[in-house]
């Protein structure tokens, strides 16, 4: 077992090798500096790295890694910093690589419908940069604007139109990747279906605990001929469910279906003007895009669906100026509810859609027995909710109140065969939940994945697994070669 | 027929494992290595007990569906026990409300289309093989035309249960399509021909069955041709399903395919024939007979074609296709998507072979893609190197190495030995 001082003297090593390989300003061992990195978006969580760095290629994040591997010295990766879950909460005795600096966009090519971007890119300079090209970078989580590709790749980001487009994993084809011993490799490629183990798929999402992405191959989308955003009035959540399952029953799959509860709508009005329709109990903002003919059917069918479920008000976003103010009230939601709560936890759970009006009103039974004031912004087409749990800090056990309310969500989400987390991630914030969703032998299998990659346990650990697997040697592994392996055959086929 | 016999204190321990045992016939050898047992358990539990019974013995071990894709890939080294999940071929749940379906490995894909078409959904992934099972759509990650649209099994894939090496029986994933706890393992096993984990059930996303549907088919005289027709149709706003191009002996054809509500399609076919030309046709059926390979799926031993899964960005189709045209090699494939395929006749000279593979490879490489050799008859198996170079090989080995430390299940059916 290491002792602090020990601990101490390993950064030091590492931080010896990080001043050789990168510029002075790029070394950060101040106390005071160290501590503007203590906390990702999730930002009651907080721990102070012993040392961050800031590489500018992927050379200098291997050798980085390399010297941790060396040193033993755990390192946790970063981008722009914006996770909802404590993925990127730094390790008090490791090294915080921030990715941010780089940020090149090296190729675009419309005739591959592809792009190459650094990690530290923002999501939305993606599509900015594909744009011109009739193209775009289709996951677009709430924080697009600021949030970074690494980032992206490491949580599997999502977005509200992931109904229809997936998520990052669906839109990454290929990543050079430098493993936690520091080894650089490509993974997957620019085109489909390279050959071996889909290792590519199992990084995507692993919330930085496999290694540290330095170059991603992602997809693009064709920018849609049409899109229609619509804004729409019921008078309660169960309407507007109703509604949106009698849509996804039409075969219709709509780019985004979000849902916003009477609370959370006060609060996006409080903070952001969006002029949502007065009274409404819930809305619903549906998008259409794709084949001109296609949506202009598709809207037709879409409006007498909310009709027949009890509309009150449609609105058609009739230029882009107010499509983009009818997804600010949806987008700006989080941070509104700051207007109407001094404090809120933001969860992210998932059910199956038809499970939609039960657990709606399981939580609202749970919020009305409790005392505690819960908001509902959703991304309803796939069930992925957000409950804003809102408390105040001031008030003595509020906190803890909040807190148990939220683990009660998730409760029900699990009950009713859904997930702790849709786009979130894990992080610190949810590992000791993943025990009531998979078992101690599920848990196991994933952490195999980890040994392989990851066998001194130094990637970012504490996260996503409550207990860390020991990657010893596993027994029975050494039996000998085949006797085709010796005779030189094997690696023939 | 080699035979392959087990000693009979393994042989007693899987039979008590498992509700059917049987001794190999001709067809239960896997790619021409015989097979010492057939165990055919009746759900997870079994294949569990099975696994744990070959574990404690030290028993090699290699799924098999309904054996339509068996000879794919590299030969076993050693078949101790052929492990049949024929017997789990429940679809066990759709939930139409979700769009969502689970089904049994064993279960044929043609079953659950059809469970999925009663609530007017499908899973979106073509039946490149006829008869093929979840399990081994999954195993050998197979996809057609349709991918340029809705991706592959990795696309459709939420949960999955495995039966582990040693018997462990693990899940990942869920019932949910959105979802990021944990790892994605059901990624991992797809593709993994059956040496990282035997999978017992799995859960998909459908899609919603479209009310049209629309093939427009051109006939293309170059290459160049093939790649400026397919590059118009993927950039426009027609939104094709699938844009396939057929290729063999100096001549074929583009065929691009829209689906969608009725006076959409109508719209949309419009378009593309607006893009194809004059001489484009249209029809409802499926062009080229409708086989997404140019090669004869049911072909065995040395009646096969040497099949080959072609890949690269969508900018070097011509590429692949003029490199094909010089090695006699007929292709047909995904323009949409970059991913083709390729054929030479069962009776062509290894060397010829060899050379046509060098060629494609190198054409390939140069457009970011990969050749790798499908299935083969033995003895061009034995004459050259099936997968090619494959990057990140020394991490696959050590994902093999934590899943299956014995080297146990389906050994050397996978690339570099695994």
């Amino acid at each position: 077992m290491a002792t602090p001082s020990d601990s101490g003297a390993r950064v030091e090593a590492v931080a010896d090798v990080a001043r050789r390989l990168l510029p002075d300003d790029c070394v950060i061992t101040d106390r005071t500096r160290l501590r503007t990195y203590e906390c990702d978006g999730l930002a009651h969580y907080r721990v102070t790295p012993a040392l961050v760095v800031i590489p500018r290629d992927a050379a200098q994040l291997a050798g980085l890694v390399r010297a941790c591997a060396e040193h033993a010295v755990p390192f946790v990766a970063r981008g722009s910093g914006t996770g909802l879950s404590g993925g990127a909460l730094p390790h008090a005795e490791g090294v915080l690589i921030v990715t941010s600096q780089m940020r090149a966009i090296r190729e675009v090519r419309r005739e591959d419908q592809r792009a190459v971007v650094e990690p530290g890119v923002i999501n939305l300079d993606v599509t900015r940069a594909a744009t011109p090209h009739g193209y775009y970078y289709a996951p677009d989580p709430s924080s697009q604007q600021i949030c970074s590709i690494g980032g992206n790749v490491a949580e599997n980001s999502g977005g509200a139109h992931c109904l229809k487009y997936g998520f990052t994993t669906n839109h990454v084809l290929g990543a050079d990747f430098v493993t936690p011993d520091g080894d650089v490799v490509t993974l997957g490629g620019a085109a489909p279906d390279s050959p071996g183990y889909d290792l590519l798929g199992a990084v995507v999402g692993s919330e930085g605990t496999l290694g540290i992405v330095t170059s991603t191959t992602v997809r693009l989308v064709r920018l849609p001929e049409e899109v229609r955003t619509i804004l729409v009035g019921f008078g309660s959540t169960d309407q507007a469910g109703a509604a949106t399952s009698a849509i996804i029953a039409a075969g219709i799959v709509p780019a985004a279906i979000e849902m916003m509860d009477a609370l959370a709508i006060e609060a996006a009005e409080a903070a952001v003007h969006c002029n949502y329709p007065d009274g409404a109990g819930a809305v619903l903002v549906i998008e259409l895009d794709g084949a001109a003919v296609e949506v202009e059917e598709e809207y037709a069918e879409v409006q007498r669906l909310c009709d027949d479920h009890g509309a009150f008000e449609q609105r058609l976003a009739t230029d882009p100026a107010e499509r983009a103010l009818i997804w600010k009230g949806r987008k700006s939601a989080f941070a509104a509810v700051g207007r109407i709560s001094p404090d809120y936890i933001v969860q992210d759970g998932v059910i199956p859609r038809t499970a939609l009006p039960e657990v709606l009103s399981a939580i609202a039974e749970l919020s009305g027995s409790s005392g505690v004031r819960v908001a509902n912004v959703f991304h309803a087409g796939d069930g992925n909710l957000h409950p804003l749990v809102l408390f105040d800090d001031a008030v003595e056990g509020a906190g803890e109140a909040a807190e148990r309310v939220s683990g009660a969500i998730l409760d029900l989400c699990i009950e009713h065969g859904g997930s702790i987390t849709g786009e979130h991630g894990v992080g610190m914030d949810k590992s000791k939940y993943m025990p009531r969703m998979y078992t101690d032998e599920d848990l196991d299998t994933m952490q195999l994945v980890r040994c392989a990659f990851d066998p001194q346990n130094i990637s970012n650990p504490g996260k996503v697994f409550p207990t860390p697997r020991l990657c010893g040697e596993v027994p029975g592994r050494h039996k000998g070669a085949h006797p085709l392996q010796q005779a030189g055959l094997a690696e023939v086929f | 027929m080699t035979t392959h016999t087990l000693d009979s204190t393994a042989r007693e321990a899987v039979a008590s494992a498992c509700a059917h045992v049987d001794d190999p016939q001709e067809a239960d050898a896997v790619d021409g290595v015989p097979s010492g047992l057939v165990a055919r358990p009746a759900d997870t539990d079994q294949v569990a007990e099975v696994m744990r019974a070959c574990a404690a013995h030290g028993l090699s071990v290699v799924p098999r569906g309904r054996g339509t894709k068996l000879s794919w890939g590299t030969p076993p080294r050693s078949v101790d026990v052929l492990l049949d999940l024929s017997g789990l071929d429940k679809v066990l749940d759709h939930a139409a409300g979700d769009l969502i379906l689970a089904a049994q490995a064993g279960a044929p894909v043609a079953d659950v289309q059809r469970t999925a078409g009663e609530g007017g959904q499908r899973l979106a992934l073509d039946e490149t093989v006829p008869g093929s099972t979840v399990g081994g759509v999954l195993g050998a990650n197979t996809s057609g035309p349709r991918r340029t649209a809705t991706g592959t099994a990795r696309d459709l894939l939420i949960g999955i249960t495995m039966v582990r090496a040693d018997g462990v029986v693990a899940k990942a994933g869920g019932r949910v399509v959105k979802n990021v706890a944990g790892y994605d393992l059901g990624k991992l096993l797809i593709g993994s021909g059956g040496t990282l984990g035997v999978i017992t059930d799995a859960t998909f996303r459908l899609h919603p069955v479209p009310a049209a549907h629309r093939w427009v088919v051109v006939a293309v005289d170059s290459p160049a041709q093939a790649l400026a027709l397919a590059q118009e149709v993927v950039h426009s706003q027609v939104v094709p399903a699938a844009v396939e191009v057929d290729w063999a002996h100096g001549a074929g054809s583009l065929s691009v395919l829209v689906e969608g509500r009725a006076d959409g399609v109508a719209g949309r076919v419009e378009a593309v024939r607006g893009l194809l030309g004059p001489a484009a046709t249209e029809t409802g059926d499926e062009p080229a007979d409708g086989a997404a390979y140019p090669w004869d799926v049911t072909a065995t031993g040395d009646r096969r074609s040497t099949a080959l899964k072609l890949t690269c960005v969508l900018s070097g189709v011509a590429d692949i296709l003029a490199a094909a045209d010089r090695s006699g090699v007929a292709v047909r494939g995904s323009a949409g998507s970059g991913v083709l395929y390729g054929a030479l006749p069962p009776d062509t000279p290894v060397d010829d072979v060899r050379a046509a593979l060098d060629r494609l490879r190198q054409a390939c490489a140069s457009n970011g893609g990969t050749a790798v050799v499908v299935d083969a008859p033995a003895a061009v198996k034995a004459a050259i190197d099936v997968w090619g170079p494959v990057p990140a090989l020394e991490l696959m080995r050590r994902v093999k190495d934590q899943f299956d430390p014995d080297h146990r299940l389906s050994p050397g059916r996978f690339v570099g030995g695994i």
